[in-house]
């Protein structure tokens, strides 16, 4: 059994999901969360739910917004003051850029973006995508403890009955130390929709898209299931849709619980990038495809008749 | 023997097909269905110090053998035959003043054009004269101070764009190939009208026109070597030349294998990859066959170009084999991609029908040929 | 002002991976190697700053194997002005290399004033080698970044974050900044440049000498495998308009009574 702390952030105040999956994968162990800055009841609660041991507030002057150094500072001053084996949290922005470097503070190692975890009699022992997820390999972590670890968003799942833990929230006084890298300024995205890299649901166009006006076919289908629009390299490249939205391994690589392909053939380089995803759907007029090798359910058809018919249907079984 | 490629060498390719995979690649359909001349690419080429790549380093060239030439065309062919003539044709109008010029000659034409970006054309082709080129009827007459020149070309490459032409000329139609001379002429003079561009099968994009001569003044110092030179000159610079165009070939020819290997392990019929049916599995050994062999033909006649050894009779070969090569390859990777393939939603249509000018133009196949058998009969 | 790139050798984009035969990494013997994409960013970046202040000295740095030195050779024929390789096996861990990093710039004797890295290296993923690097260094980093500006030793930074929102950093010199695609147009090595390269200083050290041993090692990999391939999906012929609704609502369906998702 392993003493474990969950970083966790938020976002509009509430707890992100990948931390509820890092939870639910950690029952068994001894698993304490920490957020920065402060957490409502009601999330404290959830938290609790899904089998925190102790939440921890840390609270002090520097760390309204993040910062590599601040955020580092903070933890690894409070982990100092604790005994724990493990850390883990979201393979997020934040998380990405934080725990590596929180990681070197204690000269220790880091797993990044694990997709799946176990403990093998108290040791990590974790799976990880490589190579934009064309292999898989078995990852685990030596030398100084605590070790670290991050998480893939989506990757876990939901936990289908939580252990509940006892959820006692507490403030820590923190410092953020000297803070040389600031935010100054926040611009924010001209979409709001969930990052790829987060999203549950995709919608993707290719090539077949024929310019940038066309995506607002995907974007209409999007609204209605939620989903973020990504795009593959050939509608990158041809100018249809900014790099911010490319899917692939020069892009982003992603795993969602429904990835829709909309006239993507399906070059090695997307299929890099969104293999993982749990479930994928493919609109394309060539049947043979490379796409539809992957596609759990293949629609062979002109993307610019299906998709507005797909957008009806899941109207109609949405109730929107 | 060796036949490996130097570092060197490698890195100068890797660069090249960096280019034509980055910058030609992924506009060369476009600008072939608008016919659109490369100026950017060209311009973006130079910079890197991919063209005119035979002026000697004395003159501010970069000093590339023949061979590095070629290795550089092969590439820049991978991204495209249509665009790579434009570029090559550069090569070959400045060719003869390498060849013929005198050290004056060469500072004022060469050296220009390390410095700024500038197009030359090669004024050879007549209407009525294409592979007896000696039979030529475009006429230079004593003018006192200068030469006057008179006659029409035909099928000039980058004619529309070029500041420098090399035309040859005779003084004398009865002296046939003994009146032959070459002389350097300014596109801006008076009294010369190009032709409109020329709607081609392929090589859409690079720019093909008729260009005549009406009374056209060109200062007497602008002959490359003397009167009756001419011919010599210009059997010299195909000696240089055919391994280049034979290499744009080879370029288009590898392109085509490696889309066909490509397409040919995704496409599935019968439920399996085509790749797996021996009869897709026969065209493609036989691509990969001839894209070697016509890569060790052009790579030794450039090499004997530097070793100046005299290579007419191997230049011909890989010109020859490499340009009829190229279009059996093209062909097949259209035969490989089936529908698709005639289609022009995907890339082979077009380099079947670019490879088709190569066994036509810098001598056709059959020239080649000819070339040949007077070498080996002789 | 020197300026300190790291750059990785990685498979190239197209590359078709396969465990090797013990599954402790890759096959790496047919493999192409260029340069991580993500440090052309890098490079370009440090290029730019050269331009601006001639005085700049810009270093490129590699941990890798000695078998093809490509990544290095083309950021020099790109400008850089020396290099520095530390012989090294293709599956270190982060730790070790972002170690032998800081080994192999305390030895050149510089002080950096910059280091520029590529956000990740897309062949272990791991983002985490800009951010020890930094902490080792103690600088600090600002990461993914997608704009940069130098006046006089204060970087203003854009930090790409989720959803394409932007975290605008300032950061005084000495500093670690790990690029993402975006931050510029990495310029071609040009053929002058590939020939002027040969001529560019390259120091070579083994991973000793810049102070890594096996005990640096941190994450341990075993087990390589491709991923499972899922079973064949189900296809649908939606080419006749007249279908198309029930074809279309039938894959719904599916969506929600089969694979649960919506």
């Amino acid at each position: 059994m392993a003493n474990v702390l969950v970083f966790t952030e938020t976002n509009d105040g509430k707890v992100k999901p990948v931390t509820l999956e890092i939870l639910g994968k950690l029952t068994g162990n001894t698993a304490d969360v920490a957020v920065i800055g402060d957490l409502a009841a009601d999330q404290v609660q959830i938290l609790a739910q899904y089998g925190a041991a102790n939440v921890h507030k840390l609270k002090g002057a520097g760390l309204e917004k993040y910062s590599p150094e601040g955020y580092s500072n903070a933890l690894s001053s409070f982990i100092k003051s604790k005994n724990y084996d493990y850390v883990f949290a979201g393979a997020t922005s934040t998380g990405k850029d934080l725990i590596p470097r929180l990681a070197a503070v204690f000269g220790a190692g880091c797993a990044s973006d694990c997709t799946n975890f176990i403990f093998e009699g108290g040791a990590f022992a974790g799976t990880r995508p490589l190579f934009a997820g064309k292999c898989l390999a078995k990852v685990e972590l030596t030398g100084p403890k605590p070790h670290f670890v991050t998480v893939r968003p989506n990757a876990l799942g939901m936990p289908a009955a939580p252990t509940a833990g006892a959820g006692a929230a507490a403030d820590v006084a923190a410092d953020a130390g000297q803070i040389r890298a600031a935010i100054k300024e926040i611009i924010k995205a001209a979409s709001t929709k969930v990052d790829l890299t987060e999203a549950n649901i995709i919608v993707s166009g290719g090539r077949a898209m024929k310019n940038a006006e066309n995506f607002k076919i995907l974007n209409d289908l999007a609204d209605v299931i939620g989903a973020t629009v990504g795009a593959s390299r050939a509608a990158v490249d041809s100018g249809f849709a900014p790099h911010a939205m490319q899917v692939g391994q020069t892009g982003k690589t992603v795993s969602p619980s429904l990835y829709i392909a909309c006239g993507i053939s399906g070059a090695i380089q997307h299929l890099a990038g969104m293999r993982t995803s749990k479930v994928i759907v493919a609109i394309n007029t060539d049947p043979d495809a490379p796409i539809f090798t992957k596609a759990d359910y293949g629609i062979v058809g002109d993307l610019f008749q299906v998709v507005p018919v797909l957008t009806e249907e899941f109207k109609k079984l949405l109730g929107k | 023997m060796d036949f490996a490629i130097s570092p060197e060498q490698k890195e100068i390719q890797e660069l090249a097909l960096k280019f034509a995979r980055n910058e030609m690649i992924p506009v060369a359909q476009e600008m072939d269905e608008h016919g659109t001349f490369p100026m950017d690419i060209f311009k973006k080429a130079w910079e890197l110090g991919l063209c005119n790549t035979c002026i000697p380093v004395e003159y501010g060239g970069t000093g590339f053998t023949s061979l590095d030439g070629v290795i550089i065309s092969e590439a820049l062919a991978y991204g495209c035959m249509g665009m790579n003539t434009s570029f090559m044709a550069n090569d070959l109008a400045l060719l003869p003043i390498v060849i013929g010029g005198t050290d004056e000659q060469k500072k004022k034409f060469l050296t220009p054009f390390t410095q700024e970006f500038r197009i030359a054309s090669f004024c050879l082709t007549e209407p009525g004269n294409g592979s007896d080129a000696g039979g030529l009827k475009t006429t230079l007459k004593d003018g006192g101070d200068h030469w006057i020149l008179n006659g029409e070309k035909m099928w000039i490459t980058n004619a529309g764009y070029a500041h420098l032409f090399v035309v040859y000329a005779t003084v004398d139609v009865n002296l046939k190939h003994k009146g032959i001379c070459a002389i350097v002429v300014d596109p801006k003079t008076a009294g010369i009208v190009l032709g409109k561009k020329e709607d081609k099968m392929g090589h859409r994009s690079s720019d093909t026109r008729s260009v005549r001569f009406n009374n056209v003044k060109v200062p007497k110092e602008n002959m490359l070597g003397g009167v009756g030179e001419g011919w010599s000159i210009a059997m010299k610079t195909l000696d240089h030349s055919r391994p280049l165009v034979a290499s744009s070939a080879l370029g288009g020819a590898w392109r085509a294998l490696d889309l066909s290997i490509n397409y040919a392990k995704e496409r599935v019929q019968f439920g399996v990859t085509i790749s797996k049916h021996q009869a897709v599995q026969f065209m493609i050994a036989e691509m990969a066959m001839k894209v070697e062999a016509s890569r060790l033909l052009v790579y030794k006649a450039a090499w004997m170009c530097d070793q100046h050894v005299k290579n007419t009779e191997v230049a011909s070969y890989a010109k020859a084999f490499a340009a009829d090569s190229c279009m059996q390859i093209t062909t097949d990777a259209v035969q490989i991609y089936g529908g698709y393939g005639y289609s022009k939603e995907y890339p082979v249509e077009k380099l079947m029908r670019d490879a088709k000018l190569i066994q036509i133009y810098e001598g056709t196949s059959q020239i080649q040929r000819l070339v040949i058998a007077r070498e080996v009969l002789k | 002002m020197n300026i300190f790139v790291c750059v990785k050798q990685v498979p190239d984009t197209e590359t078709k991976v396969t465990p090797n035969a013990d599954g402790s990494f890759i096959e790496t013997s047919s493999i192409k190697w260029i340069m991580n994409p993500y440090d052309e960013f890098a490079v370009e970046q440090a290029l730019l700053i050269k331009q601006a202040n001639p005085a700049a000295n810009v270093t490129v740095v590699r941990v890798g194997s000695v078998k093809d030195t490509e990544a290095l050779r083309t950021a020099m024929a790109m400008g850089a002005d020396d290099g520095i390789l530390v012989e090294a096996g293709d599956n270190l861990d982060s730790f070790s290399i972002a170690k032998a990093l800081k080994g192999a710039i305390d030895k050149s004797g510089k002080s950096a004033d910059l280091v520029f890295a590529g956000k990740q290296a897309i062949d272990d993923d791991c983002l985490q080698v800009p951010q020890i690097l930094a902490q080792m260094l103690n600088l600090p980093s600002v990461a993914v970044v997608v704009g940069f500006e130098l006046t006089g030793s204060t970087v203003k930074a854009k930090r790409e974050v989720e959803g394409g929102a932007l975290e605008v950093y300032e950061v005084a010199t000495p500093c670690v900044i790990a690029c993402n695609k975006g931050l510029n147009t990495p310029r071609y090595a040009s053929l002058p440049g590939i020939m002027k390269a040969k001529k560019k200083p390259l120091a070579q050290h083994s991973l000793a000498d810049v102070g890594v041993s096996d005990a640096d090692r941190r994450v341990k990999y075993s087990g390589f495998r491709l991923p499972p391939e899922k079973p064949a999906g189900k296809k649908f012929d939606a080419t006749d308009a007249a279908k198309q609704r029930d074809v279309v609502a039938q894959v719904v369906g599916l969506l929600r009574t089969e694979a649960k998702i919506i």
